[in-house]
């Protein structure tokens, strides 16, 4: 081997650096960044004549004057707030089960058994609900057979419905967090609770949910930034009542071609998803760092 | 409560109860669909008209083209095929470049890259989507008008999507590949220098094979990601619709149980994808001790 001097290695030492480095900036750069600077300068312009565009709120005035698109708006930050929550309260007790209860194999295989359909694609998933709620599907027919309602009722295009379904399709996202980290919650201090007299809700307010925030915290923000960004869901389960705002910016880009109100519509759902991350991370006192890789 | 504290009958119960609930929630769908993938009838719904492999092979005089004789849906498979194969190359290499960034170098601003190395996660797929695909045709748009370029890939259509899938499962790529690398023994490394290795020997015959669970784990799940992804490709696809776009329309049409063996197809596939996955993962202690 030949030895290499100081200076030398100094050069191969930055020539590495920066040889790593080219791939994450190119990445983030024009896939990330840029576009989305571009997005937000998309949307504060109008135009006003073929290739002539000026600064202008147009495209946000138009989004509170008009009821229609802030309503959808709300509607869709309370439902994705409700599923979120919802998803929370389901996903827990088999979290608990997979990381407390089950004993050894019995443990990963109850895990890798609630994966099991998040491999396959949502659209398949969604293929499955429709099969089972829509009027001529297989649900309406049972409820017949058992006398509970005299005609098929239509089971698809209610809020109902569509929570069902955004919950269904978030699950995972919820129970992998938190199965990381109640497992790593030390038996030894709920025992020790236990023989203190603490009562099950005692222990679970001030012993679990602290240990689990940062499980809890990281699956709420990816459960409601993917409840918010659905589409197919609410667009297949809730028919034309389920008004999902993403519907919306893909009328406003795809079909109406009005990409200045289609890139308003989409800053404003990512203020809306990145304020409430933010928000979210504040009151459980996280950073986001850290939370995101759990 | 946890096993080592008395749990009443009731509350022994209550959880089997909620998990057997649970259970047949999850699978129910996936259950359904796979039934009527072989039900006698025209359309993916009650009652049971009889077993049939009409919508798998075919059968011409009742007119139902299965799913081995479609050609439209064989060749979206293939195509989502293509895309997943190219977003996988894509995010494994970019990120084990940024897991050797993260976890081996030191520079201004390190911090923050890393921070926005993990926002593609939080970004809806959907405006992931229209920002790229904006954003793109923008440029292809100053090209063409200031230097008369055509650029095709930066149109709507399959080089946008893989970009835009890559976007965010790069991140994911990223993170599993760099928690692997942060676990491993540094000692290794200098020991083989020591003995006069070379940084691209300790390269091959150390840290690689150490990565390789890794390698292959965040390859898989990139691929079934790109497999599975609606939102961000619904919004960059051109005229060659991969599956899940496929199916989307189709389902609106309100399609026949040829989309049920389709997707009975997808579930097998990604359930043998799972278990050699896990397969592997299982060996992963011997491998990464032999090699």
């Amino acid at each position: 081997m030949t030895a290499i001097s100081p200076s030398e290695a100094k050069w191969h030492a930055r020539l590495l650096l920066w040889l790593l480095l080219a791939p994450a900036l190119l990445w983030l750069g024009a896939l990330i960044v840029l576009p989305h600077v571009d997005l937000a300068i998309l949307s504060f312009r109008e135009r006003i004549g073929p290739r002539h565009y000026v600064a202008s709120l147009a495209q946000y005035k138009t989004f509170f004057t008009e009821p229609l698109y802030w309503h959808v708006f709300v509607r869709t930050a309370l439902l994705s707030v409700i599923a979120t929550l919802l998803t929370l309260l389901i996903a827990f007790p088999i979290a608990w089960i997979i990381a407390k209860l089950a004993r050894g194999r019995a443990g990963s295989l109850l895990f890798v058994v609630c994966l099991i359909p998040f491999w396959v694609s949502e659209t398949v998933r969604t293929l499955g609900w429709m099969i089972l709620l829509r009027e001529s599907g297989v649900l309406p027919a049972l409820l017949v057979k058992l006398g509970i309602t005299a005609v098929p009722v239509e089971l698809l295009y209610r809020d109902s419905t569509l929570l069902v379904g955004l919950v269904y399709s978030s699950l995972l996202f919820m129970v992998v967090p938190l199965v990381s980290s109640l497992e790593s919650l030390d038996n030894a201090l709920i025992e020790a609770a236990y023989d203190l007299g603490a009562s099950g809700f005692s222990i679970l307010r001030s012993i679990v949910i602290p240990h689990a925030a940062p499980g809890i915290t990281a699956g709420c923000i990816i459960v409601f930034m993917l409840t918010l960004g659905n589409y197919l869901t609410p667009n297949m389960l809730g028919g034309k009542n389920s008004q999902w705002f993403t519907e919306q910016i893909y009328t406003q880009f795809i079909t109406r071609f009005n990409w200045e109100q289609g890139a308003a519509f989409g800053f404003l759902l990512l203020v809306l998803s990145t304020g409430l991350v933010i928000l979210g991370l504040r009151l459980s006192g996280q950073r986001f760092g850290e939370v995101m890789r759990t | 409560m946890i096993p080592s504290l008395p749990r009443p009958v009731w509350l022994r119960g209550a959880t089997a109860a909620y998990l057997a609930a649970f259970l047949i929630f999850l699978f129910l769908p996936l259950v359904v669909v796979a039934i009527f993938a072989f039900n006698n009838a025209p359309y993916p719904a009650p009652p049971w008209r009889g077993f049939t492999l009409d919508w798998f092979l075919g059968n011409s005089s009742a007119g139902r083209t299965g799913l081995f004789a479609d050609r439209d849906l064989l060749g979206s498979i293939w195509t989502s095929f293509v895309v997943a194969a190219w977003v996988t190359l894509l995010s494994v290499a970019v990120g084990t470049a940024n897991a050797f960034l993260i976890e081996r170098t030191r520079f201004p601003g390190k911090q923050a890259l890393s921070i926005l190395m993990l926002a593609p996660l939080v970004i809806p797929g959907v405006i992931l989507g229209i920002s790229i695909l904006a954003f793109a045709s923008q440029v292809a748009d100053l090209l063409d008008s200031s230097l008369g370029l055509d650029v095709d890939f930066l149109r709507p259509g399959l080089p946008l999507v893989v970009l835009g899938q890559f976007s965010y499962i790069a991140t994911i790529a990223t993170l599993t590949i760099s928690a692997r690398l942060r676990r491993f023994d540094r000692t290794l490394e200098e020991a083989a220098l020591n003995l006069g290795a070379s940084g691209a020997a300790v390269l091959r015959v150390i840290v690689l094979p150490y990565l390789r669970p890794a390698l292959f784990g965040s390859g898989a799940i990139a691929f079934l990601m790109s497999f599975a992804d609606f939102n961000t490709t619904l919004m960059l696809v051109g005229a060659d619709s991969p599956l899940t776009v496929m199916m989307y329309g189709r389902m609106r049409e309100g399609a026949t149980p040829v989309l049920n063996a389709v997707s009975l197809f997808l579930m097998v596939a990604s359930a043998l994808l799972a278990v050699t996955l896990i397969r592997g993962d299982k060996r992963k202690p011997r491998a990464a001790a032999s090699s």
